[in-house]
Protein backbone atom coordinates (compact mmCIF):
# COMPACT_ATOMS: atom_id res chain seq x y z
CA UNK A 1 0.00 0.00 0.00
CA UNK A 2 1.47 3.24 -1.00
CA UNK A 3 0.79 6.10 1.37
CA UNK A 4 1.01 9.91 0.31
CA UNK A 5 3.12 11.61 2.57
CA UNK A 6 2.17 14.88 4.12
CA UNK A 7 4.88 16.18 6.07
CA UNK A 8 8.66 14.37 5.69
CA UNK A 9 11.07 15.88 8.68
CA UNK A 10 14.53 15.02 8.30
CA UNK A 11 17.58 15.87 10.95
CA UNK A 12 15.49 18.93 11.79
CA UNK A 13 17.83 20.31 14.56
CA UNK A 14 17.04 24.28 16.30
CA UNK A 15 19.23 25.85 18.62
CA UNK A 16 18.30 28.47 20.96
CA UNK A 17 22.05 30.15 21.79
CA UNK A 18 24.02 27.19 23.11
CA UNK A 19 20.37 25.13 24.06
CA UNK A 20 20.10 22.21 21.83
CA UNK A 21 16.13 22.71 21.89
CA UNK A 22 15.86 19.94 18.80
CA UNK A 23 18.66 17.19 17.85
CA UNK A 24 18.01 15.42 14.73
CA UNK A 25 14.33 15.06 14.63
CA UNK A 26 13.06 13.41 11.72
CA UNK A 27 9.12 12.35 11.17
CA UNK A 28 7.36 11.33 8.52
CA UNK A 29 3.30 11.65 8.29
CA UNK A 30 1.05 10.27 5.76
CA UNK A 31 -2.07 12.08 4.63
CA UNK A 32 -5.17 11.01 6.89
CA UNK A 33 -2.81 10.34 9.59
CA UNK A 34 -3.29 11.77 13.21
CA UNK A 35 0.11 11.77 15.09
CA UNK A 36 0.49 12.63 18.74
CA UNK A 37 3.53 14.20 20.17
CA UNK A 38 4.17 13.03 23.58
CA UNK A 39 6.76 14.30 26.20
CA UNK A 40 7.90 16.06 29.13
CA UNK A 41 8.01 19.92 29.14
CA UNK A 42 10.76 21.42 27.75
CA UNK A 43 11.70 18.31 25.57
CA UNK A 44 11.49 20.47 21.79
CA UNK A 45 7.72 18.97 21.38
CA UNK A 46 6.42 22.62 20.65
CA UNK A 47 9.42 23.64 18.53
CA UNK A 48 9.67 20.82 16.63
CA UNK A 49 5.39 21.93 15.57
CA UNK A 50 6.40 25.18 14.98
CA UNK A 51 9.44 24.42 12.75
CA UNK A 52 6.85 22.55 10.21
CA UNK A 53 5.34 25.74 9.41
CA UNK A 54 8.20 28.37 9.62
CA UNK A 55 7.12 29.97 13.17
CA UNK A 56 10.02 29.01 14.36
CA UNK A 57 13.42 28.75 12.08
CA UNK A 58 15.80 25.45 11.99
CA UNK A 59 19.49 25.46 12.43
CA UNK A 60 19.90 22.56 10.29
CA UNK A 61 17.68 19.49 8.97
CA UNK A 62 14.45 20.17 6.48
CA UNK A 63 10.99 19.60 6.18
CA UNK A 64 8.66 19.24 3.15
CA UNK A 65 5.10 19.61 3.85
CA UNK A 66 3.14 17.58 0.51
CA UNK A 67 6.45 17.33 -1.16
CA UNK A 68 7.12 21.05 -1.08
CA UNK A 69 10.35 22.34 1.44
CA UNK A 70 8.83 24.86 3.68
CA UNK A 71 10.94 28.00 4.24
CA UNK A 72 13.52 27.54 1.44
CA UNK A 73 14.36 27.01 -1.86
CA UNK A 74 16.96 24.52 -3.08
CA UNK A 75 19.21 25.99 -5.73
CA UNK A 76 22.19 23.44 -6.38
CA UNK A 77 23.85 22.68 -3.28
CA UNK A 78 22.30 25.98 -1.53
CA UNK A 79 19.39 26.29 0.69
CA UNK A 80 18.16 29.83 0.12
CA UNK A 81 15.67 31.01 3.05
CA UNK A 82 12.24 32.21 1.07
CA UNK A 83 10.34 35.66 1.10
CA UNK A 84 8.07 36.77 3.22
CA UNK A 85 4.95 36.47 0.33
CA UNK A 86 6.49 33.01 -0.25
CA UNK A 87 6.60 31.59 3.58
CA UNK A 88 3.00 33.34 3.77
CA UNK A 89 2.01 31.28 1.11
CA UNK A 90 2.94 27.97 2.23
CA UNK A 91 1.11 28.66 5.96
CA UNK A 92 -1.91 28.77 3.71
CA UNK A 93 -2.20 24.96 3.63
CA UNK A 94 -0.93 24.68 7.32
CA UNK A 95 -3.64 25.31 10.02
CA UNK A 96 -2.33 26.07 13.47
CA UNK A 97 -4.19 25.89 16.86
CA UNK A 98 -2.17 27.20 19.62
CA UNK A 99 -2.38 26.69 23.38
CA UNK A 100 -3.28 29.73 24.47
CA UNK A 101 -6.30 30.16 21.75
CA UNK A 102 -4.72 33.38 19.89
CA UNK A 103 -8.32 34.15 18.47
CA UNK A 104 -8.01 38.01 17.40
CA UNK A 105 -9.87 39.99 20.30
CA UNK A 106 -11.19 42.92 18.02
CA UNK A 107 -13.07 40.65 16.06
CA UNK A 108 -16.36 38.14 16.63
CA UNK A 109 -16.28 34.55 16.37
CA UNK A 110 -17.35 34.58 12.65
CA UNK A 111 -15.00 37.36 11.64
CA UNK A 112 -12.22 35.31 13.47
CA UNK A 113 -13.04 32.44 11.24
CA UNK A 114 -13.61 34.75 7.97
CA UNK A 115 -10.44 36.94 8.41
CA UNK A 116 -8.24 34.01 6.21
CA UNK A 117 -10.01 33.01 3.66
CA UNK A 118 -11.33 36.68 3.19
CA UNK A 119 -8.48 38.66 3.24
CA UNK A 120 -5.65 35.97 2.54
CA UNK A 121 -7.15 33.50 -0.01
CA UNK A 122 -9.22 36.40 -1.30
CA UNK A 123 -12.85 33.91 -1.49
CA UNK A 124 -15.41 35.62 -2.12
CA UNK A 125 -17.31 36.63 1.02
CA UNK A 126 -20.60 35.06 0.61
CA UNK A 127 -19.09 31.39 0.26
CA UNK A 128 -16.63 31.95 2.90
CA UNK A 129 -19.34 33.53 5.50
CA UNK A 130 -22.16 30.31 4.60
CA UNK A 131 -18.55 28.17 5.19
CA UNK A 132 -17.86 29.92 8.29
CA UNK A 133 -21.40 29.60 9.86
CA UNK A 134 -21.19 25.52 9.18
CA UNK A 135 -18.01 25.29 10.89
CA UNK A 136 -19.26 27.40 14.11
CA UNK A 137 -22.35 24.75 14.11
CA UNK A 138 -20.22 21.81 13.35
CA UNK A 139 -17.59 22.95 16.53
CA UNK A 140 -21.27 23.36 18.51
CA UNK A 141 -21.38 27.01 18.48
CA UNK A 142 -23.90 28.13 16.13
CA UNK A 143 -25.28 30.71 18.54
CA UNK A 144 -21.66 32.46 19.41
CA UNK A 145 -20.86 34.04 15.66
CA UNK A 146 -21.42 37.76 16.87
CA UNK A 147 -19.30 37.11 20.56
CA UNK A 148 -16.29 38.78 20.77
CA UNK A 149 -13.60 36.15 22.19
CA UNK A 150 -13.33 38.12 25.66
CA UNK A 151 -17.47 36.95 25.84
CA UNK A 152 -16.09 33.21 25.22
CA UNK A 153 -14.99 30.42 27.70
CA UNK A 154 -11.73 28.96 27.38
CA UNK A 155 -13.09 25.77 25.89
CA UNK A 156 -15.55 27.80 23.32
CA UNK A 157 -12.82 29.58 22.17
CA UNK A 158 -10.28 27.03 21.33
CA UNK A 159 -13.20 25.53 19.26
CA UNK A 160 -13.61 28.81 17.54
CA UNK A 161 -9.83 28.71 16.97
CA UNK A 162 -9.65 25.01 15.74
CA UNK A 163 -13.19 26.19 13.08
CA UNK A 164 -11.10 29.20 12.07
CA UNK A 165 -7.93 26.84 10.77
CA UNK A 166 -10.16 24.65 9.21
CA UNK A 167 -12.25 27.33 7.23
CA UNK A 168 -8.65 27.63 5.41
CA UNK A 169 -9.46 24.06 4.18
CA UNK A 170 -5.65 23.48 4.98
CA UNK A 171 -4.18 19.87 4.43
CA UNK A 172 -2.39 19.85 7.66
CA UNK A 173 -3.39 20.96 11.15
CA UNK A 174 -1.15 21.58 13.80
CA UNK A 175 -2.12 21.38 17.35
CA UNK A 176 0.20 22.92 19.75
CA UNK A 177 -1.40 21.76 23.36
CA UNK A 178 -4.48 22.63 22.76
CA UNK A 179 -6.31 21.63 26.12
CA UNK A 180 -3.54 22.82 28.51
CA UNK A 181 -4.87 26.01 28.74
CA UNK A 182 -8.31 25.34 29.59
CA UNK A 183 -9.96 24.37 32.79
CA UNK A 184 -10.06 20.59 33.22
CA UNK A 185 -14.05 20.73 32.75
CA UNK A 186 -13.91 22.38 29.53
CA UNK A 187 -11.26 19.47 27.85
CA UNK A 188 -13.40 16.82 26.73
CA UNK A 189 -15.65 19.75 24.21
CA UNK A 190 -12.37 20.46 22.37
CA UNK A 191 -11.51 16.83 22.32
CA UNK A 192 -14.67 16.29 20.61
CA UNK A 193 -14.44 18.41 18.23
CA UNK A 194 -10.71 17.14 17.34
CA UNK A 195 -11.78 13.27 17.18
CA UNK A 196 -14.53 14.44 15.06
CA UNK A 197 -11.91 16.62 12.70
CA UNK A 198 -9.40 12.94 12.68
CA UNK A 199 -12.99 11.23 11.90
CA UNK A 200 -13.43 13.19 8.69
CA UNK A 201 -9.54 12.53 7.51
CA UNK A 202 -7.65 15.55 8.43
CA UNK A 203 -4.42 14.81 9.00
CA UNK A 204 -3.11 16.18 12.47
CA UNK A 205 -0.29 16.55 14.39
CA UNK A 206 -0.95 17.09 18.17
CA UNK A 207 1.26 17.97 20.96
CA UNK A 208 -0.29 17.06 23.96
CA UNK A 209 -0.53 15.57 27.27
CA UNK A 210 -3.70 13.93 26.86
CA UNK A 211 -3.18 10.54 26.68
CA UNK A 212 -6.15 9.15 26.86
CA UNK A 213 -7.08 11.14 23.58
CA UNK A 214 -3.74 10.15 21.64
CA UNK A 215 -4.97 6.10 22.70
CA UNK A 216 -8.25 6.73 21.42
CA UNK A 217 -7.76 8.95 18.54
CA UNK A 218 -3.77 8.69 17.42
CA UNK A 219 -2.58 6.37 14.69
CA UNK A 220 0.90 7.45 15.62
CA UNK A 221 2.44 8.54 18.89
CA UNK A 222 6.02 10.27 18.87
CA UNK A 223 7.98 10.31 22.51
CA UNK A 224 9.90 13.10 23.01
CA UNK A 225 12.63 13.74 25.27
CA UNK A 226 15.70 16.23 25.82
CA UNK A 227 15.54 17.77 21.73
CA UNK A 228 15.40 13.79 20.44
CA UNK A 229 12.98 11.68 18.97
CA UNK A 230 13.17 8.77 20.91
CA UNK A 231 10.59 6.85 19.98
CA UNK A 232 7.61 7.01 17.13
CA UNK A 233 5.20 3.81 15.93
CA UNK A 234 1.79 2.79 16.23
CA UNK A 235 0.04 4.21 19.11
CA UNK A 236 -1.15 1.26 20.32
CA UNK A 237 2.20 0.05 20.69
CA UNK A 238 4.12 2.89 21.93
CA UNK A 239 1.16 3.64 24.54
CA UNK A 240 1.15 -0.13 25.40
CA UNK A 241 4.05 -1.63 24.84
CA UNK A 242 6.83 0.67 24.21
CA UNK A 243 10.60 -0.35 23.05
CA UNK A 244 12.28 2.58 25.03
CA UNK A 245 12.82 2.47 29.04
CA UNK A 246 12.23 6.49 28.95
CA UNK A 247 8.73 6.67 27.14
CA UNK A 248 8.46 3.81 29.84
CA UNK A 249 9.03 5.78 32.57
CA UNK A 250 7.14 8.83 31.46
CA UNK A 251 3.82 7.12 30.36
CA UNK A 252 3.68 5.94 33.95
CA UNK A 253 4.44 9.17 35.44
CA UNK A 254 1.65 10.54 33.38
CA UNK A 255 -0.67 8.31 34.68
CA UNK A 256 0.43 8.40 38.02
CA UNK B 1 -26.40 23.66 55.71
CA UNK B 2 -28.87 24.05 58.01
CA UNK B 3 -28.91 26.83 60.57
CA UNK B 4 -27.76 25.74 64.63
CA UNK B 5 -30.24 25.85 66.79
CA UNK B 6 -30.78 29.25 69.19
CA UNK B 7 -29.40 28.49 72.56
CA UNK B 8 -31.45 30.91 74.10
CA UNK B 9 -34.09 33.85 74.20
CA UNK B 10 -31.23 36.59 74.68
CA UNK B 11 -29.33 35.20 71.75
CA UNK B 12 -32.22 35.08 69.66
CA UNK B 13 -32.65 38.94 70.40
CA UNK B 14 -28.79 39.95 69.45
CA UNK B 15 -29.21 38.03 65.99
CA UNK B 16 -33.19 39.93 65.38
CA UNK B 17 -31.65 42.39 62.87
CA UNK B 18 -34.79 43.23 60.17
CA UNK B 19 -34.98 46.68 62.06
CA UNK B 20 -32.29 47.70 62.42
CA UNK B 21 -31.02 50.72 60.10
CA UNK B 22 -27.86 51.35 58.73
CA UNK B 23 -26.00 54.96 59.43
CA UNK B 24 -23.51 56.09 56.51
CA UNK B 25 -20.11 57.56 57.73
CA UNK B 26 -20.39 61.44 58.28
CA UNK B 27 -17.34 62.99 55.91
CA UNK B 28 -16.88 65.81 57.95
CA UNK B 29 -13.36 66.38 56.52
CA UNK B 30 -15.14 66.53 52.79
CA UNK B 31 -17.74 69.01 53.61
CA UNK B 32 -14.71 71.08 54.89
CA UNK B 33 -12.92 70.84 52.04
CA UNK B 34 -15.46 71.86 49.80
CA UNK B 35 -16.88 74.38 51.27
CA UNK B 36 -13.29 76.26 51.16
CA UNK B 37 -12.63 75.52 47.41
CA UNK B 38 -16.46 76.70 46.30
CA UNK B 39 -15.46 79.77 48.86
CA UNK B 40 -11.80 80.17 46.92
CA UNK B 41 -13.63 79.55 43.34
CA UNK B 42 -16.23 82.34 44.22
CA UNK B 43 -13.41 84.52 44.90
CA UNK B 44 -11.95 83.77 41.74
CA UNK B 45 -15.22 84.85 40.01
CA UNK B 46 -15.94 87.68 41.61
CA UNK B 47 -12.14 89.03 40.86
CA UNK B 48 -12.58 88.80 37.40
CA UNK B 49 -16.07 90.34 37.40
CA UNK B 50 -14.69 93.24 39.09
CA UNK B 51 -11.63 93.16 37.29
CA UNK B 52 -10.93 95.88 34.82
CA UNK B 53 -12.41 93.51 32.03
CA UNK B 54 -14.38 94.81 29.62
CA UNK B 55 -16.87 91.65 28.94
CA UNK B 56 -18.59 93.72 26.01
CA UNK B 57 -15.15 93.96 24.24
CA UNK B 58 -15.07 89.76 24.67
CA UNK B 59 -18.64 89.75 23.41
CA UNK B 60 -18.18 91.48 20.18
CA UNK B 61 -14.82 90.02 19.11
CA UNK B 62 -15.85 86.71 20.04
CA UNK B 63 -17.79 85.98 16.53
CA UNK B 64 -15.24 88.79 14.55
CA UNK B 65 -14.51 87.87 11.23
CA UNK B 66 -10.55 88.01 12.00
CA UNK B 67 -11.30 86.00 14.97
CA UNK B 68 -13.22 83.09 13.09
CA UNK B 69 -10.65 83.28 10.72
CA UNK B 70 -7.91 82.33 12.77
CA UNK B 71 -9.82 79.53 14.03
CA UNK B 72 -10.11 78.02 10.83
CA UNK B 73 -6.37 78.05 10.49
CA UNK B 74 -5.98 77.09 13.89
CA UNK B 75 -8.04 74.39 12.85
CA UNK B 76 -6.56 73.46 9.54
CA UNK B 77 -2.96 73.48 11.22
CA UNK B 78 -4.53 71.04 13.57
CA UNK B 79 -5.28 68.67 11.01
CA UNK B 80 -2.05 69.50 9.06
CA UNK B 81 0.71 68.88 11.56
CA UNK B 82 -1.23 66.20 13.59
CA UNK B 83 -1.46 64.19 9.98
CA UNK B 84 2.07 64.56 9.04
CA UNK B 85 2.93 64.00 12.90
CA UNK B 86 0.84 60.49 12.91
CA UNK B 87 2.21 59.24 9.27
CA UNK B 88 5.57 59.96 10.30
CA UNK B 89 5.45 58.45 13.58
CA UNK B 90 3.71 55.26 12.44
CA UNK B 91 6.68 55.38 9.81
CA UNK B 92 9.69 56.00 12.71
CA UNK B 93 8.16 53.46 15.01
CA UNK B 94 7.88 50.87 12.40
CA UNK B 95 11.49 51.70 11.05
CA UNK B 96 12.36 51.40 14.68
CA UNK B 97 10.54 47.95 15.41
CA UNK B 98 11.45 46.90 11.99
CA UNK B 99 14.35 44.20 11.74
CA UNK B 100 17.10 46.91 9.54
CA UNK B 101 19.55 48.11 11.95
CA UNK B 102 20.08 51.01 9.50
CA UNK B 103 16.39 52.05 9.80
CA UNK B 104 16.07 51.43 13.48
CA UNK B 105 18.89 53.55 14.13
CA UNK B 106 17.70 56.54 11.93
CA UNK B 107 14.64 56.07 14.12
CA UNK B 108 16.22 56.67 17.48
CA UNK B 109 18.66 59.46 15.84
CA UNK B 110 15.04 61.06 14.47
CA UNK B 111 13.63 60.85 17.59
CA UNK B 112 16.54 62.02 19.84
CA UNK B 113 16.81 65.28 17.27
CA UNK B 114 13.07 66.63 16.67
CA UNK B 115 12.10 65.74 20.45
CA UNK B 116 14.93 67.49 21.54
CA UNK B 117 14.85 70.49 20.11
CA UNK B 118 11.94 72.58 21.60
CA UNK B 119 8.78 73.16 18.83
CA UNK B 120 9.55 76.71 18.72
CA UNK B 121 13.05 76.59 17.78
CA UNK B 122 12.35 74.35 15.05
CA UNK B 123 9.48 76.52 13.64
CA UNK B 124 11.80 78.79 13.54
CA UNK B 125 14.27 76.55 12.02
CA UNK B 126 12.25 75.82 8.94
CA UNK B 127 10.89 79.26 8.70
CA UNK B 128 14.50 80.39 7.87
CA UNK B 129 15.55 77.62 5.82
CA UNK B 130 16.13 80.29 2.95
CA UNK B 131 19.38 81.64 4.61
CA UNK B 132 20.85 78.89 4.49
CA UNK B 133 19.47 76.64 1.35
CA UNK B 134 18.26 79.86 -1.12
CA UNK B 135 17.25 77.16 -3.33
CA UNK B 136 15.34 73.88 -3.27
CA UNK B 137 14.84 71.17 -5.55
CA UNK B 138 16.70 68.36 -7.86
CA UNK B 139 19.35 69.73 -9.77
CA UNK B 140 18.47 69.19 -13.10
CA UNK B 141 14.81 68.18 -12.94
CA UNK B 142 13.29 71.47 -10.91
CA UNK B 143 14.00 74.35 -8.51
CA UNK B 144 12.44 76.36 -6.53
CA UNK B 145 13.27 79.66 -4.15
CA UNK B 146 12.83 78.60 -0.57
CA UNK B 147 11.57 81.52 0.52
CA UNK B 148 8.51 80.91 -1.90
CA UNK B 149 7.54 77.17 -0.54
CA UNK B 150 8.34 78.55 2.60
CA UNK B 151 5.82 80.43 3.27
CA UNK B 152 4.28 80.21 7.86
CA UNK B 153 1.82 77.49 6.73
CA UNK B 154 4.77 75.20 5.26
CA UNK B 155 7.22 76.37 8.09
CA UNK B 156 4.55 75.57 10.55
CA UNK B 157 3.37 72.11 9.12
CA UNK B 158 6.55 71.07 8.95
CA UNK B 159 8.07 72.59 12.31
CA UNK B 160 4.94 71.28 14.26
CA UNK B 161 4.43 67.56 12.54
CA UNK B 162 7.87 66.51 12.44
CA UNK B 163 8.56 67.35 15.82
CA UNK B 164 5.02 65.87 16.72
CA UNK B 165 6.20 62.94 14.95
CA UNK B 166 8.84 62.04 16.99
CA UNK B 167 6.24 61.73 19.92
CA UNK B 168 4.03 59.94 18.40
CA UNK B 169 6.27 57.29 17.37
CA UNK B 170 6.94 56.48 20.66
CA UNK B 171 3.37 55.95 20.87
CA UNK B 172 2.81 53.78 18.54
CA UNK B 173 6.07 51.78 19.16
CA UNK B 174 4.28 51.19 22.61
CA UNK B 175 0.91 50.21 20.86
CA UNK B 176 2.79 47.82 18.76
CA UNK B 177 4.23 46.26 22.01
CA UNK B 178 1.25 46.06 23.20
CA UNK B 179 -0.03 43.38 21.11
CA UNK B 180 0.34 39.72 22.11
CA UNK B 181 2.99 37.74 20.50
CA UNK B 182 0.57 35.05 20.21
CA UNK B 183 -1.46 37.80 17.41
CA UNK B 184 1.31 37.99 15.13
CA UNK B 185 2.07 33.97 15.37
CA UNK B 186 -1.68 33.47 14.82
CA UNK B 187 -1.60 35.99 12.03
CA UNK B 188 0.96 34.16 10.18
CA UNK B 189 -0.56 30.88 10.70
CA UNK B 190 -3.49 31.65 8.87
CA UNK B 191 -1.04 32.80 5.48
CA UNK B 192 -1.00 36.41 6.58
CA UNK B 193 2.14 38.21 5.00
CA UNK B 194 3.74 41.04 7.03
CA UNK B 195 1.67 44.07 5.47
CA UNK B 196 -1.73 42.05 5.59
CA UNK B 197 -0.55 41.16 9.43
CA UNK B 198 -0.13 44.66 10.19
CA UNK B 199 -3.20 46.36 8.86
CA UNK B 200 -5.61 43.39 9.66
CA UNK B 201 -4.71 42.45 13.35
CA UNK B 202 -1.73 44.39 14.61
CA UNK B 203 -2.66 47.63 14.00
CA UNK B 204 -5.92 47.54 14.99
CA UNK B 205 -5.22 46.22 18.38
CA UNK B 206 -2.20 48.74 18.76
CA UNK B 207 -4.93 51.02 18.22
CA UNK B 208 -6.77 50.60 21.14
CA UNK B 209 -3.97 51.49 23.31
CA UNK B 210 -2.47 54.33 21.23
CA UNK B 211 -6.12 55.84 20.80
CA UNK B 212 -5.90 57.92 24.37
CA UNK B 213 -2.31 59.32 24.43
CA UNK B 214 -2.70 60.41 20.42
CA UNK B 215 -5.96 62.01 21.48
CA UNK B 216 -3.66 63.60 23.98
CA UNK B 217 -1.74 64.88 21.47
CA UNK B 218 -4.11 66.31 19.33
CA UNK B 219 -5.55 68.36 21.80
CA UNK B 220 -2.05 69.19 22.79
CA UNK B 221 -1.71 69.95 18.92
CA UNK B 222 -4.63 72.32 19.11
CA UNK B 223 -3.01 74.69 21.32
CA UNK B 224 0.53 74.14 20.20
CA UNK B 225 -0.07 75.16 16.87
CA UNK B 226 -0.84 79.07 19.15
CA UNK B 227 3.36 78.68 18.17
CA UNK B 228 3.23 79.61 14.90
CA UNK B 229 1.83 83.09 15.79
CA UNK B 230 5.53 83.83 15.92
CA UNK B 231 6.35 83.28 12.56
CA UNK B 232 3.00 85.48 10.91
CA UNK B 233 1.02 82.31 10.49
CA UNK B 234 -2.41 83.87 11.06
CA UNK B 235 -3.68 81.50 13.70
CA UNK B 236 -6.80 82.73 16.58
CA UNK B 237 -3.86 83.65 18.55
CA UNK B 238 -1.84 85.79 15.93
CA UNK B 239 -5.07 87.21 14.96
CA UNK B 240 -5.68 88.11 18.07
CA UNK B 241 -2.92 89.33 18.85
CA UNK B 242 -3.02 92.22 15.64
CA UNK B 243 -6.43 92.94 17.09
CA UNK B 244 -5.07 94.40 21.13
CA UNK B 245 -2.49 96.04 18.75
CA UNK B 246 -4.90 98.45 17.09
CA UNK B 247 -7.26 98.23 20.12
CA UNK B 248 -4.92 97.61 23.37
CA UNK B 249 -7.84 94.98 25.21
CA UNK B 250 -5.29 92.92 25.35
CA UNK B 251 -6.69 90.84 28.03
CA UNK B 252 -9.94 90.66 26.39
CA UNK B 253 -8.41 89.62 23.44
CA UNK B 254 -6.86 86.82 25.13
CA UNK B 255 -9.97 85.66 26.42
CA UNK B 256 -11.50 85.47 22.90
CA UNK B 257 -8.91 83.27 22.07
CA UNK B 258 -9.50 81.04 25.35
CA UNK B 259 -13.10 80.81 24.66
CA UNK B 260 -11.89 79.11 21.56
CA UNK B 261 -9.26 76.96 22.15
CA UNK B 262 -11.53 75.69 25.18
CA UNK B 263 -14.78 75.20 22.96
CA UNK B 264 -12.35 73.56 20.58
CA UNK B 265 -10.72 70.82 23.12
CA UNK B 266 -14.00 70.36 24.66
CA UNK B 267 -15.78 68.84 21.12
CA UNK B 268 -11.98 66.52 20.59
CA UNK B 269 -12.54 65.45 24.07
CA UNK B 270 -15.94 64.03 23.16
CA UNK B 271 -15.03 62.58 19.45
CA UNK B 272 -11.97 60.74 21.73
CA UNK B 273 -14.33 59.70 23.80
CA UNK B 274 -16.39 57.31 20.56
CA UNK B 275 -12.81 56.20 18.75
CA UNK B 276 -12.15 54.92 22.12
CA UNK B 277 -15.24 52.86 22.23
CA UNK B 278 -14.75 51.94 18.93
CA UNK B 279 -10.92 50.54 19.06
CA UNK B 280 -12.34 48.86 22.25
CA UNK B 281 -14.68 46.20 21.23
CA UNK B 282 -13.60 43.26 22.09
CA UNK B 283 -12.13 44.24 25.19
CA UNK B 284 -13.09 43.29 28.30
CA UNK B 285 -12.67 46.51 29.94
CA UNK B 286 -14.93 48.75 27.85
CA UNK B 287 -17.44 46.24 27.51
CA UNK B 288 -17.86 46.20 31.35
CA UNK B 289 -17.95 50.25 31.42
CA UNK B 290 -20.47 50.53 28.48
Amino acid sequence: MSKEIVVKAVDVTKLFGTFTALDKVSLEIAKGEVCCIIGPSGSGKSTFLRCINQLEKMNAGAIWVNDELVGYRREGNNLHEISDVEMSRQRRHIGMVFQRFNLFPHKTALENIMEGPVHVLREPIADVHKRAEDLLVRVGLGDKAGHYPSQLSGGQQQRVAIARAMCMRPELILFDEPTSALDPELVSEVLDVMKDLAASGMTMIVVTHELGFARSVANTVAFMEAGKMVEVGPASQVLSSPKSPRTVEFIRAVHG
Amino acid sequence: MTMPAPQAASLDQKYEIAHLTLVPKRHIGRMVTAALVLAALAALVRAFSVGQIEWSYVRDFLFAPAILQGLQSTLVMTVAAMTLGIVLGVVIALMRVSGNPVLSSIAVGYVWIFRGAPALLQLMIWFNLALIFPTMGIPGLFEFRTVDIMTPFVAAMLGLGISQGAYTSEVVRSGLLSVDSGQYEAARSIGMTQMVMLRRIVLPQAMRVMVPPIGNEVIGMVKLTSLASVIQYSEILHNAQIIYFANTRVLELLLVASFWYLAVVSVLSIVQHYIEQYFGRGSKAVSASM
